[in-house]
């Protein structure tokens, strides 16, 4: 009867439903060919000559970007399309359960993928001696930026019953956490605007506070960032389903 | 169990339910009955909790809906119309699913989803997704979600909706066995339904209610409810409809058939309250004339004429 029971009772359903279809597998297969990629080829993994995961941490912003809605832009704008949406949220649960039950299933799966990099970790270790603390603290980096990612792609779910414009709305909002505090983006930006402007712009950026953690420094205002998107989104979520359901 | 106050929900500027006010105790099945787009779904949603209403009170058992939803939806078992489910979960598990976020763990669970199961022979079809379930095993599959708790109540958006005839008929049989400890409400468009299920019934009509009462209550209030019809042969409609104008209670007759000595003419009664005898007067009639009485029955009125006559559009009435 308690929160956690219904909200354990969602996340079981919710993985199941990933794991029931093919979506899951295929899914991990392109995440992991597409991280091997971006840290291999284009981020030249061995021609830098170093002992560190940089080019593999480097590039997930961008790889999570079409990846992280993809996973995200099912979980309710498919409620609403089947109608469960009506079964779910008359049974005894708050919608807070159910959004957090959600968005735990998927965030649980991304780690899932995300955690299946490992290889990379042990290749690292094999042919130098990085400093693997760095690499634990790129993880929780990268964790925290799917989760937010993540965050957005549900509130954009819970906006239409359509799939592919929930993806679309989630991948535009995403591009401008990302360029917000992408350098060619601020470089160009400081010409115009004073840097106090620049600044604050690149705040809103998750690339600004994803390269802490790249570089091994756990920063409050990083967890603080992370954790009030996440928050902002999926309390938006709620307000969304709310008005939806008031008419 | 169910209070209903002053109930109204606005869209935009479209009021789909307006100051609608009833209760339905332990014992009742309420037939909710209404052209498409009257509002039954829209109550249904908000007695359920899915949608806040504009202003109204809704009151399940003792918990205010609004202010206290979890312990009312607890009370509530609910099948949405077009029997919603997750298409890529399998029966067993769906069941397995609505139970457990009922609150029910371990043995509880298992129980209750074989009891639903058995309820809505579902068997056959337990390891199947639901997305290839046909549509009446869907529907059974929905309902026995709604039943997996053994709810005091059971609110129902037209379940006997896509069925075969079979399946309206177990269905029909299932609501009148629960509502025997159960307040049930339903809402449908098939009146035989009505008329085989509940024990009260609700019209509503643009967002109102417009009648109220047990199916034999509306069913009085059709135009030719407790008219007599006689049929006799060898006399002329004319001497026929001259002799039972001057029987005591009669009013207006009209004459349905005159085939040249078969002869039918439909007496209705002069107020409501001379209905049987006015039968049994006719009938003396008849006899102390030694007439050739082929028929003689008191008309019931029949559901779908008060349906049409309270729903129709004013003009179309008129019309």
């Amino acid at each position: 009867m308690n929160a956690w029971t219904n909200i354990k009772a969602i996340v079981k359903r919710e993985l199941g439903a990933y794991f029931s279809s093919p979506i899951a597998y295929v899914f991990l297969v392109i995440f992991l060919l597409l991280a091997g990629f971006f840290t291999f080829t284009v981020g030249s993994f061995f021609e830098r000559g170093e002992a560190s995961l940089v080019s593999f941490f480097t590039w997930h912003p961008w790889l999570y970007l079409f990846l992280v809605p993809a996973i995200g832009m099912r979980l309710w704008s498919e409620e609403r399309r089947l109608g469960t949406m009506e079964l779910l949220l008359t049974m005894p649960i708050t919608t807070w359960q159910a959004i957090v039950g959600k968005f735990l299933a998927s965030w649980l799966f991304l780690a899932l993928a995300l955690a299946l990099t490992f290889p990379v970790v042990i290749t690292v270790n094999i042919l130098g001696d990085p400093d693997n603390g760095v690499i634990v603290t790129g993880y929780v980096g990268s964790l925290l930026l799917a989760g937010s990612y993540l965050a957005v792609s549900c509130m954009t779910s819970a906006m239409t019953r359509n799939q592919v414009i929930s993806f679309i709305v989630a991948v535009l909002i995403l591009l401008f956490l990302i360029l917000a505090g992408f350098t060619p983006v601020t470089d160009l930006l400081s010409r115009f605007a004073s840097p106090r402007v620049v600044e604050v712009v690149a705040a809103f950026s998750v690339m600004t506070h994803f390269e802490g953690f790249q570089r091994g420094v756990l920063d409050a205002r990083d967890f603080v960032f992370f954790a009030s998107v996440m928050g902002f989104a999926l309390f938006t979520t709620g307000v969304i389903i709310r008005s939806h359901r008031a008419g | 169990m169910i209070r209903v106050e002053n109930l109204k929900k606005a869209f935009g500027p479209k009021l789909a339910v307006n100051e609608v006010s009833f209760s339905v105790e332990r014992g009742e099945v309420l037939g909710f009955l209404g052209p498409n787009g009257a509002g039954k779904s829209t109550t249904m949603r908000m007695i359920t909790g899915f949608i806040p209403p504009t202003s109204g009170k809704i009151t399940v058992g003792e918990h205010d809906m609004l202010l206290n939803p979890l312990p009312a939806k607890r009370l509530i078992g609910y099948l949405p119309e077009n029997a919603p489910g997750y298409a890529d979960m399998t029966v067993q598990a769906f069941l397995s699913f609505a139970a457990e976020l009922r609150g029910l763990r371990g043995d509880a669970r298992k129980k209750a989803v074989s009891r639903a199961v058995d309820l809505c022979s579902l068997e056959n079809v337990l390891y199947q997704h639901i997305d290839t379930l046909s549509k009446g095993y869907k529907h059974r599959t929905c309902l026995a979600q709604a039943l997996i708790h053994d709810p005091d109540i059971l609110i129902m958006d037209e379940p006997t909706d896509g069925l075969d005839p079979n399946q309206k008929h177990e269905v029909r049989n299932l609501i009148k066995r629960m509502g025997a400890t159960k307040a049930i409400i339903f809402s449908t468009h098939i009146l035989e339904e009505v008329e085989a299920a509940c024990s009260r019934v609700i019209i509503i009509d643009r967002g109102r209610i417009v009648a109220n009462g047990t199916p034999e209550e509306l069913k009085a209030r059709a135009a030719n409810a407790g008219a007599v019809c006689v049929r006799v042969k060898g006399v002329s409609s004319a001497a026929l409809a001259e002799e039972l104008r001057r029987v005591a209670g009669a009013g207006k007759s009209e004459v349905l058939r005159d085939d040249g000595g078969d002869v039918e003419i439909r007496v209705y009664p002069e107020s409501a309250w001379t209905n049987g005898a006015l039968t049994a007067n006719i009938a003396s009639l008849a006899a102390q004339k030694k007439w050739q009485l082929e028929q003689l029955h008191t008309e019931e009125g029949r559901l779908d004429e008060v349906f049409r006559s309270i729903t129709l559009p004013d003009t179309v009435k008129a019309g």
